[in-house]
């Protein structure tokens, strides 16, 4: 067991305010003292000067494909995948084949996590049985179970049923966990391919108007008012929705809310061309919505970014836009796209973008080793290099799928290293061989 | 020349007027007793048609044949091919693998042509993609108007019908605006989406405010499924409506035309005696199809506007 002597970085820590030069030293996997000239004591040095030091980076959004379409992504591959880009724990999605609607899937999805041992793998479960939003999937059997499942979600879908979400939000209450929503009123999206809009109306595609989102987003703010549920909405894309959100918390809702990269540096002009790339959904918005979700980030409306990393086999989206599959990878990327379009530019602070990619979904979750770098508790951290030019490669990626609009784009900063429970896990964008625990 | 047509946005009035000219000069050859040339001898045209299509698929056909190029037909249903059978892509690469110098593509799903012109050497047209666009429907409705009025320039067309799911709307409002027309979108709101006044046309839901001063009234299919939506109430509120019949056609000026890129359902969009009036110029559009094709392919394959004197 390594130990190591992090020296010289810029410590930044929401969680506990902190954000000042300091060294952090891992022993036997923990955090073991935070301060000025610590003594190594054997520990390897890492030179972080110049990089920031952070909480490692929790994925609230992640889709890995076991079981049911390893041939796309497993959860060893989306480990690495995250690991590279910096994170020490990834919530998978429940839309898997089958569905984690029990607790024997979202055990065995919490198991090859810890097989695979580069992230905490947290499984998050389905609200209804299937995915079909009808009957109640398994809640408190998986909130019970090892996997101690704490989120619920049927993302993919909307749950299209009010009753059936007002049911559901009043059970989850009692657990106190989490009701996610992928907010889509289906009525209004049959057959959309992108945004609805003047360009969706020119390329004769099929649109999805904001108002799918905003009326299901508004009708959950409701019943969150009627049951007391905690509340997270998905990958919010529209400035309604995050005009909802905000009347929510001035009202003092028990509300959260997540945005994607992709919906901060992307807009539909993308689709012009028809690339299936660029098909996702929801799917990228207008200019001023763009807008919208950086300065839903901005005023923290937004609490999260998350990638919603959706991998999808190459045959699938290399095919008219029509039948490709919505979805992009995003593990790799989200660090750097959120330092090089929000970050950089000033629209983001340092704090509030490791508060949006670590701190706030690791408290939404629940998880008490992550978000937070504290004396005496797992070290889970990352040394961000935020200077570090790349040009993204999908060749070189750890995920399995390659399904990404940034091919080519040139980005500033990276994770130069990434520590799981004090293990390097990843240096460079790369996972560290031999780093299995 | 252009090497693929996809979209009416590829062309300025020069191109368009080149076109038409061209097709004018080969529908002469048309009318002879032995009704080829030899331009394309030896050039291999394939249809590629994922949507069930008889006028077009056989005028593209004939038009090729006129040309002495060699014609293959492949036809799939999109939908069914996406169960089972072979990609897209993979289909490209065969008709590529073939040799064939020009592949005429019908898709349902909008882009497709787009798609297909960035996997193969081939010139791709779009024989209609989706609910994008219909180029060379687009050319031969300006082709069959140019023959009555000579000079399309300020002339006051209108597009009456289902604008929002339709690639003939594109790609003529396109066609029409690029050579001077006035055009009028004229629909209910569900038909008709106020985005389109991006298009540079305008717009307006009663055709009784615009029908007496058109120089043409351009007339969509209704298609059933439309109505299964529940975009209007009925058939006969919309024939009620936005329907042309021999009460509207009497405000028609005398010398106004009326057009439909067909199939017609008479007695919905346009009531049965319309139809055959003079002015109404169905049949034409149709015969004018072949020589706006023909000249497509002759220019976009090779052939140059000056040769067909020589040949003819």
């Amino acid at each position: 067991m390594t130990d190591y002597l992090i020296t010289k970085g810029r410590l930044v820590d929401p969680a506990s305010g902190r954000d000042e030069v300091a060294d952090v030293l891992v022993r036997d996997r923990v955090v073991a003292g935070i301060g000025a000239g610590l003594d190594a004591g054997g520990a390897e040095l890492v030179d972080a000067s110049g990089c920031v030091v952070a909480p490692g980076l929790v994925d609230m959004h992640t889709h890995v494909r076991e079981p049911g379409r390893e041939d796309e992504e497993t959860i060893a591959t989306a480990s690495a995948g995250a690991a590279a880009g910096g994170y020490t724990a990834i919530c998978a999605m429940p839309n898997t084949d089958p569905v984690a609607d029990t607790a024997s899937v979202a055990e065995k999805v919490w198991a090859l996590g810890r097989e695979a041992g580069l992230v905490q793998v947290v499984p998050a479960g389905a609200l209804s049985k299937g995915l079909e939003g009808r009957l109640m999937a398994d809640i408190g059997e998986m909130y019970g179970s090892p996997a101690a499942v704490r989120l619920f979600t049927d993302d993919g879908h909307g749950v299209q049923s009010s009753l059936f979400a007002r049911r559901a939000m009043e059970y989850l209450r009692g657990f106190g966990a989490v009701y996610a929503e992928h907010c889509e009123d289906e009525a209004l999206t049959a057959g959309g391919q992108m945004n609805e809009s003047a360009l969706s109306h020119a390329l004769g595609l099929r649109g999805i108007p904001a108002a799918a989102e905003e009326l299901m987003a508004a009708r959950d703010v409701a019943l969150c008012r009627l049951t007391g549920c905690r509340l997270h909405l998905l990958h919010v894309s529209t400035t309604g929705t995050i005009a909802i959100v905000r009347r929510a918390k001035e009202e003092g809702l028990p509300l959260t809310a997540e945005a994607t990269p992709h919906h901060f540096s992307l807009s539909e002009e993308l689709l012009e061309g028809y690339d299936p790339l660029a098909k996702v959904n929801p799917p990228l918005r207008g200019e001023a919505d763009k807008e919208a979700v950086i300065a839903g980030l901005a005023d923290g409306t937004i609490d999260v970014i998350a990638t919603d990393h959706a991998p999808h086999a190459l045959e699938e989206k290399d095919r008219e836009i029509e039948f490709a599959p919505p979805g992009l990878i995003g593990l790799e990327t989200a660090l750097a796209l959120t330092l090089t379009e929000l970050v950089g530019p000033g629209r983001l602070s340092m704090a509030a973008a490791v508060s949006c990619l670590s701190t706030a979904p690791a408290q939404i979750l629940g998880l008490p080793g992550q978000g937070a770098i504290i004396e005496g508790a797992p070290a889970n951290l990352v040394v961000i290099d935020p200077g570090a030019e790349w040009t993204v490669d999908p060749g070189a990626f750890q995920s399995k799928s390659v399904n990404t609009p940034f091919a080519g784009r040139k980005l500033t900063g990276r994770a130069r290293a990434v520590f799981f429970a004090g293990t390097l896990t990843a240096a460079a964008g790369k996972p560290v061989h031999g780093a299995l625990l | 020349m252009i090497k693929h047509l996809l979209s009416m946005d590829q062309l300025g009035p020069e191109d368009i007027t080149k076109i038409l000219d061209t097709a004018e000069s080969l529908r002469q050859v048309t009318a002879r007793p032995i009704k080829k040339l030899p331009t394309l001898r030896g050039r291999t045209v394939c249809n590629l048609f994922y949507e069930a299509s008889t006028r077009t698929r056989i005028s593209f056909e004939l038009a090729a044949k006129r040309l002495s190029a060699d014609v293959i037909n492949f036809s799939a249903d999109s939908k069914s091919s996406v169960a089972k059978g072979e990609s897209f892509k993979d289909t490209a690469w065969t008709l590529e693998a073939m040799g064939v110098d020009a592949i005429i593509v019908r898709h349902g799903s909008s882009g497709a042509p787009l798609q297909l012109s960035r996997w193969v050497k081939a010139s791709v047209l779009n024989a209609g993609d989706g609910q994008h666009e219909h180029p060379t429907q687009a050319l031969l409705d300006l082709f069959s108007i140019r023959e009555r009025f000579k000079d399309l320039n300020g002339l006051k067309v209108a597009i009456v019908g289902d604008v929002a799911h339709s690639r003939v709307a594109r790609s003529n409002v396109k066609g029409f605006v690029t050579m001077g027309a006035e055009v009028t979108l004229v629909g209910p709101p569900t038909l008709v989406p106020p985005e389109a006044a991006q298009w540079g046309a305008k717009i307006s839901t009663s055709l009784d405010d615009v029908i007496g001063e058109l120089d043409v009234c351009y007339l969509l299919r209704v298609q059933k499924e439309r109505q299964a939506e529940q975009l209007f109430p009925s058939n006969r509120e919309y024939a009620a409506l936005w329907g042309l019949d021999s009460r509207r056609v009497a405000r028609m000026k005398p010398e106004a035309l009326v057009m439909h890129p067909g199939p017609m359902n008479r007695g919905v969009e346009i009531a049965a005696d319309v139809s055959e009036l003079p002015r109404s110029i169905v049949l034409d559009q149709v015969a004018n199809g072949l020589a706006v094709r023909m000249s497509l392919l002759y220019l976009m394959l090779g052939g140059r506007a000056e040769e067909v004197e020589t040949q003819s």
